[in-house]
């Protein structure tokens, strides 16, 4: 293995891997059978029907199941809403795009050049891509409104604001709306309930090393 | 920094010390029987976890079948959006490419060091130690494996690397080890969990911010769009997927699913199975180099290095090659009676338990006596199989390693079992033979009174008794039984006089 310019060439060990991969695979009696479906996409499962109305409230539920808190709130009363939501934070960082006036003292993302400076604000806001009630899980595509990923790591207090049309029922219908993102070559985060372990003594803890407290400000 | 795997004794040997250990017992039994519980609630809310499951399978299948078509639709998306593919044959050569590449970013620091993501693929291939040796601090950044690296440890558990450490173990091992690494902890820590989890917040984050390349392995790679996938809870995994410059991400060949709605069964069973979720906390999604609305999002230095390391010898057998289906969710060291009671270390290597089993002979090869005696280290009882979210039959893989691991050792010297099953044929095929094998058993039962089990028996059958007990054999059997109570009946094929008649 020859390295130039600190990327190693590993031409020869491409072609001795594909090489035994073929072999594997071409000897007498080891073709793999084909399955009936070789198309066994996950959205051939029938979603179950559900009203809006039932998926918002499912979503709410599951939301809180992992410890995070659900603020509802109108679209007249967003304002109000994130203002509750920020609680005492002192400081916070807004994302570029993010159209709703913000109290308190705050830190815009155009004036972040490198998102490790958001280490020590306390507190962020955004929006997200979409949301799966199933799971109780926010999906971030890290588009307008949203920031670079960094910017919802850092900060203890993560405060995500969702519409109620946003909200998927399940996983498959998630996957299936978020192709477009992907292929767009964004980068996607998705987010269940705060930064937690179980891992000593399986006991749940919430807030490792992400923030600390989730607060999800539905939009209805 | 932490021990390695090498040159651990065979899995009976290893498991003896284990069943002794009674804190180790005590935190296995709670662990494992949690654990089972939260997975038995999370699969039980789908509607038909075995038409996913199904699926999940399928398309892993589909993935091996045609791998080399994917490996390269894998490696052209990824390099399209600026990332760079490595291949490495077998261990040696990922821990090269990596060392290669974290060398020149980092050399000239006065302290090199990357930080780690927890992942089954850099400890199979021993990094840490390769990037060790050539003067790079790795750091594990998952809480247990911070434990088990500070405790100069091994980890014993696929999920929960250190299971097998109580709250004030861990505290210990925080308070003694942490100030020699970096940030102390904190002079008035207490066992309490969540305490633990704030002084490993603290020590880490100055890691985190302060490290140029970063270390990941990939639960998922996505061939269709060139999309890793990283799945965890604590937040570590996304700070050192956004926040280095350099993103090495070492990804084991088998780790592909086809296409991105693929990832939706995956994303149902990992979760669900593994820690008994409906959806982990995080989960990072990433297409090689990232931006954001024009804006560089992440590192923009990214690597993915594609690792055989005796993959495409297990691809090779028809039997065996399910095993790589596997996601390394773990489902089945919980539910594996054997694993509950003798824990992870036992196993000899990073995958244990009934995977483990599996696993190890086949990547690492038959020749070691401790991969010789994986393939007994189970009851066969069937539970791992029930629990596989993508359906691999670990009982029939088991079997048909035991018979490799038996065809390896034709000829030459017998084992003393092939010798007692040599033993056994001979007498089993004539009804003479067995006649006075069986009149020799009860002899010697009549000699062991009311004993009903015999718990120690003498060498070569010693070997059999150290992990079992004997049933004494009985003081009469159905022959003598026969003679005694209808001995003037003889020649009377019909049974028992007057019967039906």
């Amino acid at each position: 293995m020859t390295v130039q310019g600190g990327v190693p060439d590993t031409s020869e060990a491409r072609a001795a891997i594909l090489e035994r991969v073929r072999a594997a695979l071409s000897a007498k009696g080891t073709h793999y059978p084909r399955t009936d479906s070789p198309e066994g996409r996950p959205s051939d499962i029938p979603a179950p029907a559900g009203t809006t109305h039932a998926v918002t409230e499912l979503f709410v539920e599951r939301v809180e199941d992992y410890r995070a808190t659900v603020v509802r709130c109108p679209s007249t009363g967003l304002g109000a809403a994130l203002a509750a939501a920020l609680g005492e934070a002192s400081s916070v960082v807004v994302p570029a795009g993010f159209g709703t006036d913000v109290p308190g003292q705050l830190l815009r993302e155009r004036d972040v050049a490198d998102v490790h400076a958001v280490e020590g604000i306390d507190a962020v806001v955004t929006t997200a891509a979409l949301a799966i009630a199933e799971t109780g899980t926010i999906v971030l595509d890290h588009g307008p409104g949203q920031g670079r990923r960094g910017l919802s790591l850092l900060p203890d207090l993560h405060v995500c604001v969702v519409r109620a049309d946003q909200v998927v029922l399940t996983v498959p219908e998630a996957v299936t709306a978020l192709r477009p993102s992907v292929m767009a070559g964004r980068p996607l985060t998705w987010v269940s309930g705060p930064s937690a372990t179980s891992d000593i003594e399986l006991d749940r803890v919430e807030g490792v090393h992400g923030p600390r407290t989730l607060c999800v400000v539905l939009v209805e | 920094m932490s021990r390695t795997f090498v040159g651990m004794p065979t899995f009976p040997v290893a498991a003896r010390e284990a069943v002794a250990d009674t804190q180790l017992r005590r935190n296995l039994g709670h662990a494992t029987a949690t654990i089972r519980a939260r997975r038995t609630a999370a699969v039980g809310e789908v509607d038909d976890w075995e038409a996913l499951r199904v699926k999940g399978a399928q398309a892993k299948d589909r993935v091996l079948a045609d791998l080399d078509t994917y490996l390269l639709q894998l490696e052209a998306r990824l390099t399209e959006a600026g990332a760079t593919v490595h291949w490495a044959r077998d261990a040696a050569e990922a821990n090269a490419i990596v060392v290669a590449i974290a060398k020149d970013r980092i050399a000239d620091d006065p302290t090199p060091e990357v930080v780690k993501v927890k992942s089954m693929a850099t400890q199979e291939i021993g990094l840490n130690e390769a990037l060790e040796a050539a003067g790079i601090h790795a750091w594990e950044t998952d809480l247990a494996e911070l434990i088990v690296q500070l405790g100069d440890d091994l980890p014993s558990h696929i999920l929960v690397p250190a299971i097998h450490r109580n709250r004030a173990e861990v505290r210990e091992i925080f308070r003694r080890e942490m100030v020699t690494v970096g940030r102390p902890a904190p002079d008035d820590l207490t066992d309490e969990p969540a305490r633990l989890a704030e002084a490993a917040r603290l020590h880490l984050r100055e890691k985190f911010l302060r490290a140029k390349v970063a270390v990941s392995g990939a639960n998922f790679a996505v061939a269709e769009t060139g999309t890793l996938v990283v799945v965890e809870s604590e937040g570590n995994g996304r700070m050192c997927l956004t926040l280095p410059d350099t993103l090495i991400s070492v990804v084991g060949i088998e780790k592909l699913i086809p296409t991105w709605e693929d990832l939706a069964v995956f994303m149902e069973l990992l979760p669900r199975s593994s820690t008994g979720e409906r959806m982990n906390p995080y989960t990072s999604m990433w297409t090689g180099v990232t931006s954001t609305d024009g804006r560089p999002d992440g590192p923009q230095d990214v690597h993915v290095v594609l690792v055989d390391n005796g993959r495409t010898t297990v691809l090779a057998d028809v039997v065996g090659r399910h095993a790589l289906r596997c996601i390394r969710c773990s489902a089945c060291l919980n539910v594996c009676p054997v694993y509950e009671r003798v824990g992870g270390h036992a196993y000899g290597s990073v995958y244990p338990g009934p995977i483990g089993a599996v696993l190890g002979p086949q990547l690492r090869g038959r020749q070691g006596a401790l991969e010789q005696s994986l393939p007994y280290a189970s009851t066969l009882c069937g539970a791992c199989f029930d629990a596989c979210p993508v359906r691999i039959e670990i009982p029939e893989l088991l079997v048909h390693l035991r018979t490799k691991v038996v065809d390896d050792h034709r000829g030459g010297v017998p084992t003393p079992e092939a010798a007692a099953r040599k033993a056994g044929a001979f007498t089993f095929t004539k009804a003479s033979r067995l006649e006075k094998a069986q009149r020799a058993a009860t002899a010697a039962g009549r000699l062991l009174g009311r004993r009903t089990h015999l718990t120690r028996l003498p060498w070569p059958l010693s070997a059999w008794s150290e992990a079992r007990d004997a049933p004494a054999p009985p003081t009469e059997n159905f022959r003598q039984w026969w003679a005694r109570t209808r001995a003037g009946d003889a020649g009377d094929e019909r049974g028992p006089q007057g019967e039906g008649q």
